[in-house]
């Protein structure tokens, strides 16, 4: 943005109204303290000083609902506890974001076959914007379900369609952008070294 | 108190209400009747030579085999279990209670059978028996509060019993 570059004083930021809401957001994401099993433990070490979700503005787990944005589900989800964590959901403010922790609330995990009391994923009681696998996962996994998270946010669109955008869309709020799901770390074989 | 003297005890004061023994196990045990449960639980409980005043764990075991095929060599006639372990502080010996019981009331399924309750004897009963209800189906009678302890009040069946049929919905809620 060269045309940019000189124009302006020291310490003033030009944004979007947009970015600036999605940066505030995805900066600030509160989690419910929310555990149900073992899974939850993980949760609490990825929230202690070694792993440190405060790094993603994450730290701050809320003790009620109606102040959290994100509700990690960690842990086995059985019959009777399905209702309460529909009803914490339905009790937290827009938006709000479900990360499903562990095998159990992904798909019931070793209760899939023989847990009468299991519920077969979380998502068959609230909808679910990311799967962290694991059994329990580490820390790390749960800091990348949380970046999948921010990814989410940021690409959310505040604007409604105006223009040639064709009848019937007009005055209609813009479509999230879906965001491509993409894998840090290695994901290809790595190139081996002539000695 | 060895198991065998115990054993020899319970005899000479219950006679052909204690109904069996076995004292070559790990935790030799002592069989007794339904109907003599209370009595001789309270005696256990109470005579100064035995003073078990620890229910270490009641639980119930349920003898079954649902498949066919594996029924001919399953080796038990389908019945119910429930199983006292008992210790005793003042004299640190141990024995092992068991009652059998028919799987349903007069072979009239849904019928729970029934067996005196124990809590009036060790107070922690009260939570065991609930479990054992809840899981397998023990209808304690004189219970104070014999409610579902683990499973949802509304739940429908008792998960533990070999026959049990898994809830394909619950609340709405995809079973399986």
């Amino acid at each position: 943005m060269t045309w940019l570059d000189g124009r302006f004083e020291e310490n003033l930021i030009v944004t979007t109204l947009e970015q600036g809401m999605n940066w505030a957001r995805q900066s600030s994401i509160w989690p419910m303290t929310f555990g149900l099993a073992c899974c939850a433990i993980e949760m609490m070490a990825a929230g202690a000083s070694r792993f440190d979700l405060d790094r993603f503005g994450a730290g701050a787990f809320r003790a009620t609902p109606r102040q959290a944005d994100l509700m990690i589900v960690a842990g086995t989800v059985t019959f009777k506890m399905a209702s309460r964590v529909r009803r914490l959901y339905e009790q937290m403010p827009d938006p709000k974001y479900v990360i499903a922790m562990g095998a159990c609330t992904v798909g019931g995990g070793p209760y899939f076959k023989w847990g009468y009391h299991v519920v077969k994923g979380v998502d068959l009681v609230v909808p679910v914007d990311v799967y962290v696998p694991g059994c329990p996962p580490r820390p790390e996994a749960l800091l990348e379900g949380l970046m999948r998270i921010q990814d989410k946010i940021k690409a959310r669109r505040v604007g409604k369609v105006t223009g040639t955008a064709g009848p019937g869309r007009q005055g209609e709020k813009i479509f999230d952008e879906l965001p491509v799901p993409h894998h840090s770390g290695c994901a290809t074989r790595p190139e081996l070294l002539e000695v | 108190m060895t198991p065998a003297e115990i054993h020899q005890h319970l005899i000479a004061r219950f006679g052909d209400r204690i109904t069996g023994v076995k004292l070559d196990v790990l935790d030799p045990w002592v069989e007794v009747a339904p109907v003599a449960l209370l009595e001789v639980a309270g005696h256990l409980r109470h005579d100064p030579a035995l003073a078990f005043d620890l229910l270490t764990n009641l639980t119930g075991v349920d003898y079954c085999e649902p498949d066919p095929k594996k029924a001919a060599k399953f080796g038990h006639e389908p019945h119910l279990e429930v199983v006292y372990h008992l210790f005793s502080f003042p004299h640190r010996h141990h024995v092992v209670l068991k009652v059998k019981l028919p799987r349903w009331h007069d072979d009239q399924p849904g019928q729970l059978p029934r067996l005196d309750s124990v809590s009036g004897i060790w107070a922690i009963a009260d939570w065991h028996e609930r479990e054992a209800y809840d899981l397998l189906g023990i209808d304690f009678t004189g219970h104070p509060n014999l409610r579902r302890i683990l499973c949802a009040e509304d739940w429908v069946g008792h998960p533990l019993r070999k026959d049990y049929e898994f809830p394909l919905e619950y609340h709405g809620i995809r079973g399986r």
